[in-house]
Parts: structure tokens; C-alpha cells; sequence
């Protein structure tokens, strides 16, 4: 081949040298066929099947909210028992936070963020096939569980002694401890390959300083993951061993303690929040500065504000047990940094506000959910901080306040930017532009659904009505709203119905797209949509945080890397220069493999802890399979 | 969009040693995740004390024999692992694969002292908090030591085959080494728990 071992004349670059891309295409493609599909390790496929995994599971999560919705519309209905409706506030809750909103924005990043930094795979690309398929096992855990009628019935925070083995018999709890073994396992894995994706396979030329924010945002979360979840997964783990084996580790009468798994549980779940908020950020940015046409205002102050944001989130976790009797000294000082972290999410807003004065904004679909996520997330903001203060929070705890609160800031904060970001990406993912006009339909829905729904929720709480209730007296006053918030759920899930009616519609005749049909400035709308299987033709080389604003003509590209082998750039991680050139793995089906394995293991361990000893055999084999070395271009060397 | 040549990448090395290997930052990473599993298990341990009348629960300190001897065990392993990290740098095939072999057999050789510790404790997992937590600590560690002895062994037997000398095996070598080092640094903590705190 022309190319090998030689740098290719300008002229081979004129000529566009398509054997050269023939090769490159053969080089990083995936077959066709059901053994291909398994086997790859392509971050766009990967990325693609775990986003819509994510949004079925969302969409499931969602008809369990409207089963609730439908047994609480009226006072002492009778549609669904009091042990079913307690499986389903669980599975809805466990849904949405460990299936669906962690790992979408996860997803994300597998997808944007090889493609962002100017590489044309993650590292460690296996391991992403394995954590995807490790993230669909566990959901389909929880998932059959509740077609079995013996899903978790024990609240998204499984709390002790309600979970534990005096007062939760049965095998409930344990598959919900082992479905957070089976998602963080997944989480971790990603976390870990975004990391050394954004350290070290940035394009030459990307210093620290021209990282897009969205790719900053998902290296904070990334470290956030890497920090917090150990938490839930120690927690976790204990639970099952409290359950399986008699250890006393939330039992009070033996030293153990049930707020100990409150203080795991926070530490791992308040930074949750900002896990799902803080990739938010990165969109939000990334879209206003596309819808503006201008540079994000305050590239520092963002990224120093979503590095404060990650610091903070560790340091909040007991706000959420103020009611538990801690000490004084303590409830004040976490209200004080609870308070705290308005001060980076107020830069933010500030910093978004001033792009889009100084702009002139263009009010596409992305941009009405970014309206949206302003409002809504503004407002979930000052009732947290209003359930940040002890004695406010000492009167709502565990009323529908919170449940208002939290809906405004997960769904404000994260679910709004996430669909406008599906609107401004689809594009790329697809090749095919999304409907104008149902977007717009959608957003009208779900945007005035949402408030409808959830705004009133408030009052009930200030009303006093507890959260996890199946049914309620018709005395009490609050047969009403819960009607009105039942209807207004309808009119939310139709809007995300018409979403998703755009999605499958357009995935086949939506209008071509076109390389970049926003004119955006970062490197992933440098090549033809949907991305070919090698991402780049020839790896660019960053002058500045918006090259495809300020390249001019020409994007600057560097060559050299082998075309018939899959070759990566592995750079310096300060300034982005050139190290050296990296093998990335071919595809194989042993990760697949190792997550049947690993799943069999996890969940046969539910029933015994020998099932850890046996099943380590199985998976031993396919990791040996897996690691299996094969000829690499060093030993060439 | 058209492109314009900036730069050729055709001189780099095909494999980054050090901080330069993608495998040294992924090490790392993991090291991170389970060092903060680790701090956490920790934190539960003094939790627990905190609230218990009596530290260890119905039971007497462990006894320091078995825990000193790994300790020491450990601390000695340091010097050949970093030998083998040395010998890894300077592509010295025939002193990596006997460094290897050698650090093989001290992994091993530490899982002798580590099952007598077990029984030292004088508690059971699921006595007390106090047992199950001791246990548990004892049981991560564990399960780090042997993990790294797979890793080890395996890596003994790649370098005596004919993928073993090129630049991204010894770059193994050189993580798996900074990984040993990771576990006999996590220890000394957890060794000041189980066996010097219940004696403070």
C-alpha cells in the first residue's frame, strides 16, 4: 500500500486516494452478521445500542409511572395491591437512576467523546463490548424480577432494616443489590475508559485548554464515577452478605448500625445527582455555543465550576439524612456546603446566559429544550436549596415535595439537555435531521406536561402527603390534585411519545444531514454523518478549542498510522503532542462471552456464595480468551 | 471538509512505555477505584468502633504473629518487584522472566501467612459487626493478593513465550509491578487496623 511507512504527497491527499480509504474502511469495519454484531468493539456501535437501550428502559420507567399515576388519581383505588405498587415505586426508581440516566449519559460519551477529542476508537474498547452487555444483563435482572412478581420492593435506597434479612425475606433485596453490581461494574468500566480516552488519545495539538466542555464534563463525571460508586458497591456487597452469609453489618443488636448504610448510600448517591447533571452541562454548552454561533462565554470559569461542582457533590451526602438525629454541628455544615454549590451551578447559568446575550440565538428544537432545562432546572434549584435548610427539610422529608424537587432537578437538569442533545446529535448518528415540527411538538408536551404534572406535587407535599403510599383516605384534601397531576402525566407521555415517534421515523426518512448541518465548531462534525467506521480519515490536528471555526479552508490533519492495522495516536496529557502510535483490539466475541459468564456468576451468587468459587471458572476461561495474545506489531518490530 | 498535512505520526514508536502506555493510565484507574474501596471499607471499620461500648467486640486483638510475618513478606517483595520494573525499562528479557518467576513464588509464598491470619482473628464474619467487618477487610486484601498472582503468573508465562519480547509486554511488567506495589501499600493501613488499633 502507497502509505505505509511513508508520509502520502499532498497530491495522494487531493486525489482523495480511495484505495487508501477502501483499506482503512476493511481495517476498522464490522462485519455483517449476528456474530459480527457481538463481537464488536466500534464505539459508535457500542455506543448507539447503549443509548437506546438506555431510552427503552426509560420508556419502560415511564409506563410505571403512569401505573402510579393511575392508582393514585383516585382515593382508595384498587388497580394495583399495596405489595405490587411497592415493586413498582422500586423498579421505577432503580430504572431510572441505574439503567437509564447514569448509563445514557454514559452512553453518550462512548459515542461523542472518541469522536470529539479526534480518535477513532475508546480505549480499551473491549472492555466498553463487555460493559454494555454487563449494564443489559443487569437490566434485564430487575426487569424479569418484575414480570415475576418478586422485584425489589424496598425503594431505590433499599434502606435497612427494611432490606435487610430480618425484615425483607425472600430473594427481593438480593436482586436488587445485585442489579447495582451489575450496573456500577458497567459504569466503572466506562468511567475508566473515558478517562484514559480524554488523557491520552486526544488529537495532536488538543492542549487541556482546547478540550471541548462537553468532553470536560464527561471527564469529571468520569472521576466522580471512579470515586463514588465504590460506595454503593461496598454497601451493596454488604447487604447481600448481611442476607447470604450472616454477617451483622446493619444489624444494631450485634454493633452493626442501619444508618451506616445511609451514610454508603449518600456518599455514593448525592454525587449520582451531579453524575447525571454535570454531562448535562457539557451539552447544554456545547449546544448554545452551535445555536449562538459563537464561543461558549467563559470557557475557565465552566470547566472550573464543573471541577468545584465534582468536589462539592462528595461533600453534601448527609442532606439527605437530616432527619435521621446526626449531630447538630454536622447538619449545619452540610447545610452550608449543600448552599455551597449553588455558587458553581449559578457560574454556570451565568456563563450560558451571557453566550446567548452576546449571541444570536437560533431557536431550533435543541435550543427549546435548552429554554426549558433553564427554567425547570432554576426552579429544581431553589427548592433545593430550600430542602438544604434543616428546618424546612424536617417538615417536607419524605412528602411529595421531594418527590417534586428531585423529578424538577433530575428531569430539569438532565432529561430536557438529553433530549435537545439527541436532536442536535441525531444528525451525526444517523445521517438523517429529526422532524422540526414534531420536535416542536414534543417539546410543547413534555415541557408543559412536566410542569403540570410535577409543580402541583408540591403543594401535596406542603399538604403533607407522604411519598411511597399506594392510596391515600378520601377525607384527606388531596384527591384533587392527584387527579389533576394523573391527567397531566398523560399529556408528558405523550410528548415523549412523539418523541420517540420522531426518533424511529426519522432513523429511515428523516432529511439527509450532511457532514455538520449546524455549522458546530468541534471535530465530530469534521467528517461525513454517520461517521465511517475509522471516525477520521486522517487524524486532525487542533489549532484552537473551535477548529472547525478557525481551520479555514483546509482542516489541519497529521498522517502516518498504518492503514491496515488499527492504529490509534496516544498523546501527551497536558499539551496533546504526539507520544506514539497504539494497537487497538480487533473485534471478538470473547467479552460478550465474559459477561454471560460474570452474569451467571452474579446472579447464581444470589442463592449461594459457592456460586462465586464455580463461577469464577467460566469467567477465568473467557478472560483467557479475551487476553489471548496474538502476533502485534511489536513483535514485528 | 478538505485537509491540509500538518504533521506525520510514521516515526513514533508503535507502544508508549510508562505514562505513555494506555495500559499504565488504565492500572491506574483501577487503582483509584478499588484504593477508594479500600478508604471506604476503612472509614465502615472506625464507624463501627465509634459506636461499639467496646473495641473488638467480644473478642480478644488478634494475634500479631501470622499479620507481621505478611507484612514483612510484603515489604521484602518491594525490592525484587522494583527490579523486575527496572529490568522491564531496560528490556532485559532473561532477568524479567526470572524477576517474574521470583515475584510468582512470593505471592504464593504470602497466601501461607494470610490463611493463618484468618483463624488469628478469634471472631467469625457473622459473630458481630466487629467479625464481619475484620473479615472483610481481610477477604478485599485477599482477593487482591491472589488477583495479582493470576496476573503475575500469567504474564511469567507470555514473557517465556514468543510475544514476550516486545515493547508492550514489558510495559506490562512495568504496570504489574506498580500494581504489587499497590497492594503491599494498601496493606500497611489495613494492617494498622486489624491488628494495632484494637490494641490502642
Amino acid at each position: 500500500m502507497t502509505w505505509f511507512g511513508k508520509t502520502p504527497s499532498p497530491a495522494d491527499l487531493a486525489a482523495g486516494d480511495e484505495k487508501a480509504e477502501a483499506l482503512l474502511r476493511r481495517t476498522w469495519s464490522t462485519p455483517a452478521g449476528v456474530l459480527a454484531a457481538l463481537s464488536t468493539v466500534d464505539h459508535k456501535i457500542i455506543g448507539r445500542r447503549y443509548i437506546a437501550t438506555a431510552f427503552v428502559f426509560l420508556m419502560l420507567g415511564g409506563v410505571l409511572a403512569l401505573a402510579m399515576r393511575l392508582q393514585l388519581a383516585f382515593p382508595e383505588a384498587r388497580f394495583i395491591s399495596a405489595d405490587r405498587y411497592n415493586q413498582i415505586f422500586t423498579v421505577h426508581g432503580s430504572n431510572m437512576m441505574f439503567l437509564f440516566a447514569v448509563p445514557v449519559m454514559e452512553a453518550m460519551a462512548v459515542y461523542l467523546v472518541p469522536l470529539m477529542v479526534g480518535t477513532r476508537n475508546i480505549a480499551f474498547p473491549r472492555l466498553n463490548a463487555f460493559s454494555y452487555w454487563i449494564f443489559l444483563a443487569g437490566g434485564l435482572l430487575l426487569w424479569t424480577s418484575l414480570a415475576l412478581d418478586t422485584a425489589p420492593d424496598v425503594g431505590w435506597f433499599a434502606y435497612v432494616p427494611l432490606a435487610g434479612p430480618q425484615y425483607g425475606p425472600g430473594k427481593r433485596a438480593d436482586i436488587w443489590a445485585q442489579m447495582i453490581t451489575f450496573t456500577e461494574v458497567s459504569a466503572l468500566a466506562v468511567a475508566v475508559e473515558i478517562v484514559v480516552t480524554v488523557f491520552k488519545l486526544r488529537a495532536p495539538g488538543m492542549s487541556l485548554d482546547r478540550i471541548p466542555i462537553f468532553v470536560w464534563s464527561m471527564l469529571v463525571t468520569a472521576f466522580l464515577v471512579i470515586m463514588a460508586m465504590p460506595a454503593i458497591m461496598l454497601a451493596s456487597s454488604s447487604l447481600i452478605l448481611d442476607r447470604l452469609v450472616g454477617t451483622q453489618f446493619f444489624n444494631p443488636s450485634e454493633g452493626g448500625d442501619a444508618l451506616l448504610w445511609q451514610h454508603l448510600f449518600w456518599f455514593f448517591g448525592h454525587p449520582e445527582v451531579y453524575i447525571i447533571f454535570l454531562p448535562a452541562v457539557g451539552m447544554v454548552s456545547a449546544m448554545i455555543s452551535t445555536f449562538t454561533q459563537r464561543p461558549t462565554f467563559g470557557y475557565l470559569p465552566l470547566v472550573l465550576a464543573m471541577i468545584a461542582t465534582g468536589v462539592l457533590a462528595f461533600g453534601l451526602w448527609v442532606h439527605h439524612m437530616f432527619v435521621a438525629g446526626l449531630p447538630r454541628v454536622g447538619s449545619s455544615f452540610f447545610t452550608a456546603s449543600s448552599m455551597a454549590i449553588a455558587i458553581p451551578a449559578g457560574t454556570q447559568i451565568f456563563c450560558w446566559l451571557a453566550t446567548l446575550w452576546d449571541g444570536r440565538p437560533i431557536f431550533k428544537t435543541p435550543m427549546l429544550f435548552i429554554i426549558g432545562f433553564l427554567i425547570t432546572f432554576v426552579i429544581g434549584g431553589l427548592t433545593g436549596v430550600m430542602v438544604a435548610s434543616v428546618p424546612f427539610d424536617t417538615q417536607v422529608h419524605d412528602t411529595y415535595f421531594v418527590v417534586a424537587h428531585f423529578h424538577y432537578v433530575l428531569i430539569g437538569g438532565s432529561v430536557f439537555p438529553l433530549i435537545g442533545a439527541i436532536y442536535y446529535w441525531f444528525p451525526k448518528m444517523t445521517g438523517r435531521m429529526m422532524s422540526e415540527r414534531l420536535g416542536r411538538w414534543a417539546f410543547g408536551l413534555i415541557f408543559t406536561g412536566f410542569h403540570l404534572t410535577f409543580f402541583p406535587m408540591h403543594m401535596l407535599g406542603l399538604q403533607g402527603m407522604p411519598r411511597r403510599v399506594y392510596t391515600y383516605p378520601p377525607e384527606l384534601p388531596w384527591a384533587g390534585l392527584n387527579l389533576f397531576v394523573s391527567l397531566s402525566a398523560v399529556i408528558l407521555a405523550a410528548g415523549f411519545l412523539v418523541f420517540f415517534i420522531d426518533v424511529l421515523r426519522s432513523v429511515r426518512h428523516g432529511p439527509p444531514a450532511g457532514p455538520n448541518p449546524w455549522n458546530a465548531s468541534t471535530l465530530e462534525w469534521a467528517m461525513p454523518s454517520p461517521p465511517p467506521p475509522y471516525n477520521f480519515r486522517h487524524i486532525p490536528v487542533v489549532e484552537s478549542l473551535e477548529p472547525l471555526w478557525t481551520s479555514g479552508e483546509a482542516l489541519p490533519v497529521a498522517t502516518g498510522l498504518r492503514l491496515d492495522r488499527r492504529e490509534l495516536v496516544v498523546s501527551s496529557v497536558t499539551a496533546g503532542e504526539p507520544e506514539a502510535r497504539e494497537s487497538s483490539p480487533a473485534d471478538s466475541i470473547w467479552p460478550f462471552l465474559a459477561a454471560i459468564a460474570t452474569s451467571i456468576m452474579l446472579i447464581a451468587s444470589i442463592f449461594s456464595p459457592w456460586a462465586v468459587v464455580w463461577g469464577a471458572i467460566p469467567v477465568a476461561i473467557t478472560l483467557t480468551g479475551w487476553f489471548w495474545p496474538k502476533q502485534t506489531p511489536e513483535d514485528e518490530s | 471538509m478538505k485537509e491540509r498535512i500538518a504533521l506525520d505520526l510514521s516515526k513514533l514508536p508503535p507502544h508508549g512505555m510508562g505514562s505513555a502506555s494506555l495500559t499504565f493510565w488504565g492500572t491506574s484507574a483501577f487503582m483509584l477505584i478499588e484504593g477508594t474501596g479500600f478508604a471506604l471499607a476503612i472509614a465502615v471499620y472506625f464507624y463501627l468502633m465509634s459506636l461499639a461500648p467496646q473495641w473488638p467486640i467480644k473478642a480478644p486483638p488478634p494475634d500479631l504473629l501470622a499479620g507481621t510475618i505478611l507484612t514483612l513478606l510484603l515489604l521484602l517483595s518491594v525490592v525484587p518487584n522494583m527490579l523486575v520494573s527496572r529490568w522491564a525499562k531496560q528490556r532485559d528479557l532473561r532477568k524479567v522472566r526470572a524477576g517474574l518467576v521470583v515475584m510468582a513464588i512470593l505471592g504464593l509464598l504470602a497466601l501461607i501467612p494470610r490463611a493463618f491470619e484468618f483463624p488469628a482473628l478469634h471472631i467469625s464474619w457473622d459473630d458481630n459487626a466487629y467479625g464481619s467487618i475484620v473479615w472483610t477487610l481481610l477477604g478485599l486484601h485477599t482477593t487482591h493478593i491472589v488477583t495479582d498472582i493470576v496476573d503475575t503468573v500469567v504474564l511469567a508465562c507470555l514473557m517465556f513465550s514468543k510475544h514476550g519480547d516486545n515493547a508492550r509486554r514489558y510495559g506490562d511488567v512495568e504496570d504489574n509491578a506498580l500494581y504489587w506495589n499497590f497492594v503491599v501499600l494498601t496493606w500497611l493501613p489495613l494492617y494498622g487496623c486489624i491488628y494495632w488499633v484494637p490494641r490502642l
